[in-house]
């Protein structure tokens, strides 16, 4: 024999635990900065590319040729294409997006205000889908063909085929219209909205997070009662997805001889099922929650119009209406910005549940 | 003394397609002997091994007119009295250990999980006995196999975690389910003689489940032939050469012989009533 067989590969992952960790976000971080690129080459060209004419846009129809002329140097667009393009990367890097024309304001400090509630609402309607879900998949993945697995089915089903906006207003109608449990659309009522903007400074921009920072817990209480619903609806349908795929990952998972064997050591079914398998259905999950979160941070325009909540879809989409390119595609880089960057941290994710992918 | 004794062994899958028996009617007695069970893919004798376990996965079902394990009876326990069976007392060791070594989970944590979980050490006395496991099945460097996962094992290291992992709590019966049938020709050795050590030194009963005939006739003391989910022979090992059933002799000479004189092989005689 030439291989001494009790040396373990020398890829071994507790050898070098730190410096690995570290070249590895080094190496996501090269591959981010890349992507992002791209993307701005991409917005780029569409901003070039589009029939509004973004001089007009600013000056008017009435603007002199003189006006004119002023505005489109001001812009830069006198220069030579691949030097405009240097300028917009510079720019967007630092936080420059370029000036909204409906607002008037800056687009990255329009987003600012707008994507701390896209941000707060997807988060808690992943943590309902994720929370409510993978439990679901795992019971009906455990007692297939059961009434467990049947209601599973049904509700997951459910959650995929109806409307969000039939589902909103419904929601709407019963718990807030008929039921009174929770608080209408708008982030926080008007009276507390109005005590917001004045007394509690503004940290994250997440209503949950800045008033509990500040204490005001009674404005918390009510914000609660205001995110509960969409949250609720959002995460219906992340739940539904992810509690499929849970399911189909458990059964897989089930069928493999690590069960067997865990089975032969005289573990409990619970530990078989909660600890064994699902260490092992985390792989592949952490892929589709993150997708599942990165497509509800895109914000969800529907969602966001029924609950009058002020997130960063309905700015994209208002913007949109108004032909206002410099907000749709700085709006546009960063769900961009945002969807690479959750994939990257759950491509990290994966690498620390699974030992094989480090 | 008999440890293991079953008697009209039936294990049926009621499938969309129809009922499939894998095993039907198999009757056999054990001490703290080693018995193989030889057979071809299909043949039931997997099915067998597992049965006496009771880790048969729906929709099979397990019949047997008498199934006891050292005074208990396996066909009547309460899954509660399966489960402290099969930490303390029963033990298996699978074919590969690419698929019986939870991929995610370190060695460590896979071997000490049944001391701690079950028996209730500390984490401690629990590393200290799996690395006590470890160097009996000739792991050298133990410490370091116990941070190490499963892929960055060998095959044949792999096997004899297994092999250490199951021999941990001292069971009275082992079940070996081609344990060397996925591992290199040259570690197979290595492994069967650490395997049969162990066994021999502890005094435990063994089923050793092969496809290789001469085998388990070099290894056992006594040999079932199965057959379609059936026993068409039983005998002696010693005897084998003398085997009477046509099935068994055709599988001992299908086998060639270094130096023998050379010819094509002997196909696999199957004749439908060896089945019935």
């Amino acid at each position: 024999m030439t291989a001494d067989p009790d040396t373990p590969a020398p890829s071994a992952g507790f050898l070098s635990g730190l410096p690995r960790l570290l070249r590895l976000i080094g190496g996501t971080a090269l591959t981010l900065a890349i992507t992002i690129l791209g993307l701005l080459l991409v917005t780029f060209v569409i901003g070039r590319v589009v029939p509004i004419d973004p001089v007009l846009a600013i000056v008017g129809e009435r603007a002199t040729t003189e006006q004119y002329e002023a505005t489109r140097v001001a812009l830069g667009l006198d220069e030579p294409m691949w030097k405009q393009f240097a300028i917009y990367v510079g720019n967007a890097v630092q936080g420059d997006l370029g000036q909204s024309l409906r607002t008037k304001r800056e687009v990255a400090d329009d987003i600012i205000r707008y994507f701390p509630a896209t941000l707060e609402l997807a988060t808690l309607a992943t943590l309902f889908g994720v929370l409510v879900g993978v439990p679901a998949g795992v019971l009906a993945a455990t007692r297939p063909g059961t009434w467990v697995d049947q209601i599973v089915r049904i509700v997951g089903l459910m959650g995929y085929s109806m409307p969000v906006f039939w589902l909103g207003l419904l929601a709407l109608l019963v718990f807030y219209g008929i039921l009174g449990w929770v608080g209408g659309p708008g982030r926080l009522d008007a009276g507390f909205s109005m005590m917001f903007e004045l007394d509690v400074p503004p940290r994250t921009g997440m209503i949950l997070i800045d008033t509990a920072l500040a204490g005001e817990w009674a404005m918390f209480r009510n914000a609660i009662s205001h995110i509960i619903l969409p949250s609720a609806v959002l995460g219906y349908t992340s739940m539904a997805y992810i509690s499929r795929m849970t399911r189909s990952f458990m059964m897989n998972e089930l069928g493999q001889e690590y069960i067997t064997t865990a089975r032969v050591k005289g573990m409990p079914e619970w530990r078989v099922v909660w600890v064994h398998a699902l260490k092992n259905v985390m792989v592949p999950l952490i892929t589709v929650i993150a997708l599942s979160y990165a497509y509800l941070l895109e914000g969800s325009v529907l969602t966001e119009t029924i609950f009058a909540w002020p997130g960063l879809g309905s700015y994209i989409t208002d913007a949109l209406f108004a032909g206002d390119m410099p907000a749709v595609l700085g709006g546009t880089v960063v769900v961009g910005v945002v969807f690479v960057t959750v994939n990257m941290v759950s491509d990290l994710l994966y690498r620390l549940v699974d030992p094989r992918a480090r | 003394m008999t440890l293991l004794s079953v008697k009209d062994l039936r294990v049926t899958f009621d499938t969309e397609a129809g009922r499939v028996e894998a095993v039907r009617g198999v009757s056999f007695s054990l001490g703290r002997e080693r018995l193989g069970i030889v057979g071809e893919s299909g043949s039931g004798k997997t099915m067998t091994g597992r049965s006496v376990l009771r880790l048969i996965r729906p929709p099979g079902r397990i019949e047997a007119a008498e199934m006891v394990f050292d005074g208990t009876d396996l066909m009547r326990a309460s899954e509660r009295e399966m489960r402290a069976l099969r930490g303390q007392r029963i033990a298996m060791v699978m074919q590969d250990p690419k698929y019986s070594l939870n991929p995610v989970m370190k060695i460590g944590a896979q071997l000490t999980e049944g001391l701690r979980r079950r028996d209730g050490l500390s984490a401690k006395v629990a590393r200290e006995k799996a690395i006590e496991a470890l160097e009996a099945v000739q792991i050298r460097g133990p410490e370091r196999v116990m941070e190490a996962y499963p892929h960055e094992l060998s095959g044949g290291m792999g096997q004899r975690v297994m092999i250490a992992m199951m021999l941990i709590p001292n069971p009275d019966l082992l079940i070996a389910d081609e344990p060397t049938s996925a591992l290199d020709v040259t570690v197979q050795a290595e492994v069967l003689s650490i395997l049969d050590g162990l066994v021999r030194d502890r005094g435990m009963g063994l089923i050793f489940i092969s496809h290789d005939l001469r085998l388990v006739g070099r290894f056992c003391d006594r040999v079932l032939v199965m057959y379609k989910g059936r026993v068409v022979e039983e005998l002696e090992a010693k005897n084998l050469m003398q085997a009477e059933h046509p099935y068994t002799r055709g599988l001992l000479n299908c086998l060639p012989r270094i130096g023998g004189e050379r010819a094509p092989l002997p196909g696999l005689d199957r004749a439908a009533e060896w089945a019935e």
